[in-house]
């Protein structure tokens, strides 16, 4: 069975039925590459086995009317005074607060004065004292990130504080390919479970964390890379072992008898190559990033170009690629060679190229409590402001294939909102609430909440935080113990 | 629209959107002239005068429509646009809001370098604990790209020198942000010691290993330091001071020399405190040895406000973003409010920062803590008025004031709003940044 190009619906669409779509959003071309067969059983029988995924929260039985807020709905204009009805973990309906009809049942919540806008989507994130890929190599696909996340970090708390409502949490940096990386709701949850993404075909969503330029090579020899050339070469060489490996499934027809032994490794990669799966790619330096650009061409994946330092000098390239940037807003270049030309400016440039633009944290590289503050400073290096907040919210859905349930205030799609005291591009501006599927998970107001969005005594981490890169100057900077740093050392 | 003044009812800053338009000539007519200036030796020495919809003086209330003299780079008058005298052959520059030139109270930019390779990386010296005998002077490289990158924010005034990292790591000193050489920037040659109490500058072999030795460590060299001084003031024959030229008791050795200076009250010990015990032991150790103490980072202060103000020491806060990890995990956005509520002097800084973004910036820094419990004045307070009374260069920089230095920072809307730009900076009556940024 063939499958086509992915496509913002493509996730929803059950396997069995899975049909050629294109994307509106990404362009990338007729690109068209078979599928398998093996793989959509595998699905199916996943889905046989798994307990009903956690759907929408069923708590939520009256509708509740957000009435009299100021609403940026993301996918249209900006509505004054507006009202928001959510009901059943959805958005019902959002319009004019003269014009819109409030269900007589419906709980009505006055926030005139406040403003309404889509929870935030972070797209590159390392909360939850993540470990992936270990030192034994450089290409480590078999990892899954979700298997290393303490749900009870407090990562999460600053999160949400954060008006933070969905994360691609990812394993770092210091490999070519340092395992599968996992989306998530941020729902109240007691185990890592409860935060998961499930497509509508039941298949557990998540990308491939990839990396080039300095982060993944390493001096000293070993099975790691000690140049961009060999980086790239073990990625190929990898990407045609995965290959092979996709043929010999596709050819087995589904007969168990001519089937490869299982490989957890080259399964994820068969999700890459089926175009299901979608690589996120860390990448600074302008040729690296053309590099990305050239393996996702000769093997033909979908890609999220992450942090993009340099994206500014190659922004039509990336742009004529039809490949989006997951941006890293830093408040200054340097820190290493490739991010030395890094500027506020990057986010406008690529805009302007006609690049659909995200941004991240790269939760511990900046501070979830502050993502706005990323897009606020690229509009003041020359974003324009509808293109700053959407790259907040419904581009970084789109990179996650996550736009028909998230990322706008749509009705249909997910109640993922949050309540704002003031303009969401202003330093003054407090996230006053934070909703995910209907249930609040943030409420300044709450002595417990507060605690974690402005800090104090007690509001410290479980863990410590996962450095993408390893530095020792890092380790001292905060004063962490050896034993802590030789634990990161990975 | 924000008030500047802390009680609410003073000027206001202007939002970014009306000074675009309002402005849209001046920031051409300023962008022109700079050009000019920056083209132009002889034109950059030349005098300046500096218009602001708001002048915001941090000597008084702000002033609308005012208006900043500078002569041979000394501020020569400030005040309302038109109630001043501009000489005829002075250059006019204009903008929405103009405020002292910024002062970072702590960093470590220019040893430290923008490419964090082995060769730009200066601040810190791993061979031993305590090594206050390293000088700033001998290392600060005032051309680094990170200085520049600061400059262009209108910071104007920097505190750097040797990083945390080691219980006694060296010295620091106080620099203007642009100079060819270290010493046309220098504005302070020794400022302080610097020394790190707590997980961030123990070793894990040999010592120290562990917070009770490090203050072992640093009583006993100060002990030591105490007996180095009084040598140094007897002659070798112990009949009285040392006449000129009379050999004394013991040769020169710089290292307690320095911390004999800090004994003596004419250096302060910066010592880097984060966690509430290693804030009380620095505390301690300050009133042990009648040390003068500029209290750093201090994340978890807020839980000794009481001890920190009865001891009368200035704090200079960790930025306000730094990572909340470590010994800052439980750090607070609203830590410089309640310091500043209980009386504590306060200035903000960038810090050391080993990895990325490899320097923060002091203006960033003191608009979140405008934004989490200081007023705009106060906040503003912490990288210009009260940074340079800590720091003790109140007389030259810190206010716009006559007769103090001609350090200027030019914004286009609220200097702590995300999306206003600093249009330029001036140091010494000289434009020095027109990048809008």
């Amino acid at each position: 069975m063939s499958r086509a190009e992915f496509g913002s619906e493509a996730c929803y669409v059950p396997a069995t039925k899975i049909i050629a779509q294109r994307s509106e959003n990404w362009n990338m071309g007729n690109r068209h590459i078979a599928g398998c067969q093996w793989a959509c059983v595998t699905f199916a029988m996943v889905l046989a086995l798994l307990v009903t995924p956690p759907k929408i929260a069923e708590g939520q039985e009256q509708p509740l009317a957000f009435i009299g807020a100021r609403l940026i709905p993301i996918d249209g204009p900006e509505i004054e005074r507006g009202t928001l009805i959510v009901h059943g973990g959805r958005i019902i309906a959002v319009g004019d607060q003269q014009a819109l009809a409030i269900p007589a049942e419906a709980q009505r919540i006055d926030v005139a004065g406040k403003t309404i806008m889509p929870g935030l989507i972070c797209t590159h994130s390392h909360v939850g004292g993540i470990g992936g890929a270990d030192g034994s190599g450089p290409i480590q696909p078999d990892v899954r990130i979700f298997d290393s996340i303490n749900v009870r970090d407090s990562g999460f708390r600053r999160a949400v504080a954060g008006g933070l409502t969905t994360l691609n949490i990812m394993p770092g940096s210091g490999h070519l390919l340092s395992g599968q990386t996992i989306y998530v709701k941020l729902r109240r949850g007691h185990t890592i479970d409860d935060l998961l993404i499930y497509a509508d075909d039941g298949w557990l969503m998540g990308g491939l964390k990839m990396a080039n330029g300095t982060n993944s090579i390493r001096s000293g020899g070993g099975p790691f890379p000690g140049t961009r050339g060999k980086s790239a070469s073990l990625v190929r060489q990898h990407f045609i072992k995965a290959r092979e490996y996709a043929d010999k499934v596709e050819r087995a027809a589904g007969n168990p008898d001519r089937l490869p032994p299982r490989d957890i490794g080259l399964e994820a990669m068969q999700e890459v190559i089926s175009k299901r799966r979608i690589v996120h790619h860390h990448t600074h330096r302008h040729d690296d990033i053309i590099t990305v650009l050239r393996l996702s061409v000769e093997f033909d994946f979908r890609v999220v170009l992450h942090h993009v330092s340099e994206g500014w000098k190659v922004a039509d390239e990336i742009a004529r690629a039809g490949v989006p940037c997951s941006v890293i807003v830093i408040d200054s270049p340097g820190g290493k060679l490739e991010a030395a030309e890094l500027s506020f400016e990057t986010g406008g440039i690529l805009e302007r190229a006609g690049v659909l633009v995200a941004f991240h944290t790269d939760d511990y590289i900046t501070d979830s409590r502050l993502f706005f503050r990323s897009a606020a400073l690229a509009v003041r290096g020359g974003m324009t402001r509808s293109g700053a907040l959407a790259a907040l919210t419904l581009n970084g859905a789109k990179m996650l294939d996550l736009d028909r349930r998230i990322g706008s205030l749509t009705p249909g799609k997910d109640a993922d909102f949050i309540i704002l005291d003031g303009d969401p591009l202003s330093v003054y501006t407090k996230v006053l609430e934070t909703w995910v599927e209907g249930q609040r998970v943030f409420d300044r107001a709450d002595s417990e909440d507060r605690l974690y969005a402005v800090g104090g005594f007690g509001a410290g981490r479980d863990q410590e935080p996962y450095f993408c890169c390893f530095h020792e100057w890092m380790m001292r900077q905060y004063g962490l113990s050896q034993q802590q740093i030789t634990q990161q050392q990975d | 629209m924000r008030s500047i003044s802390p009680s609410g009812t003073g000027l206001v800053f202007r939002s970014t959107s009306q000074v675009d338009i309002a402005h849209a000539w001046r920031a051409l007519l300023f962008a022109c002239l700079v050009a000019f200036a920056v083209c132009n030796e002889a034109i950059t020495e030349a005098q300046i005068a500096v218009r602001g919809d708001v002048v915001i003086t941090m000597a008084g209330e702000p002033i609308r429509q005012g208006v900043v003299v500078i002569r041979d780079g000394k501020i020569a008058a400030v005040g309302r646009f038109g109630e001043v005298a501009i000489p005829e052959e002075f250059e006019v520059i204009s903008a929405a809001v103009v405020t002292p030139g910024l002062i970072d109270a702590h960093g470590t930019a220019g040893l430290t370098g923008i490419f964090n390779q082995p060769h730009d990386q200066d601040q810190l010296e791993n061979s031993g604990p305590i090594q206050p005998e390293l000088r700033a002077i001998d290392a600060v490289n005032t051309r680094e790209q990170l200085i520049e990158y600061l400059r262009s924010f209108g910071i104007t005034t920097m505190h750097t020198g040797h990083a945390p990292g080691e219980l006694v790591s060296g010295q620091t000193m106080i620099i203007k942000t642009v100079g060819g050489t270290v010493e046309d920037a220098q504005v302070v040659g020794q400022a302080a010691v610097a020394a790190t109490l707590g997980p961030g500058a123990t070793r894990s072999s040999g010592s120290p290993g562990t917070r009770g030795k490090q203050i072992a460590m640093l009583r006993q060299e100060l002990i030591k330091a105490q007996e180095y001084r009084r040598k140094q003031n007897q002659p070798a024959n112990d009949n009285g001071p040392p006449r000129d030229g009379e050999t004394t008791a013991s040769a020169r050795d710089l290292r307690l020399e320095v911390l004999a200076q800090v004994l003596d009250g004419q250096l302060p010990l910066l010592v880097t405190a984060n966690r509430a015990q290693d804030i009380a032991s620095a505390l301690r150790l300050a009133e042990e040895f009648k040390i003068r103490l500029w209290l750093d980072g201090a994340a978890e202060s807020y839980l000794l406000i009481d001890e920190i103000r009865a001891a009368r020491v200035p704090v200079i806060l960790h930025p306000t973003m730094t990572r909340a990890v470590g010994e800052y995990e439980n750090l607070s956005f609203e830590t410089a409010a309640k310091l500043v509520a209980a009386g504590i002097p306060l200035a903000m800084q960038s810090g050391f920062e080993g990895y990325v973004p490899k320097t923060r910036v002091v203006l960033f820094e003191a608009a979140m803590t405008a934004a989490h419990g200081l007023t705009q004045e106060q906040a503003l307070a912490t990288i210009t008025r009260d940074a340079a009374a800590i720091l003790g260069i109140s007389h030259r920089v810190g206010t716009i004031e006559v007769g103090k230095d001609g350090d200027l920072a030019l914004f286009d809307g609220d200097p702590f709003e995300y999306t206003t730009h600093c249009l330029g900076t001036i140091i010494d009556g000289r434009v020095v940044s027109s990048i809008r940024r």
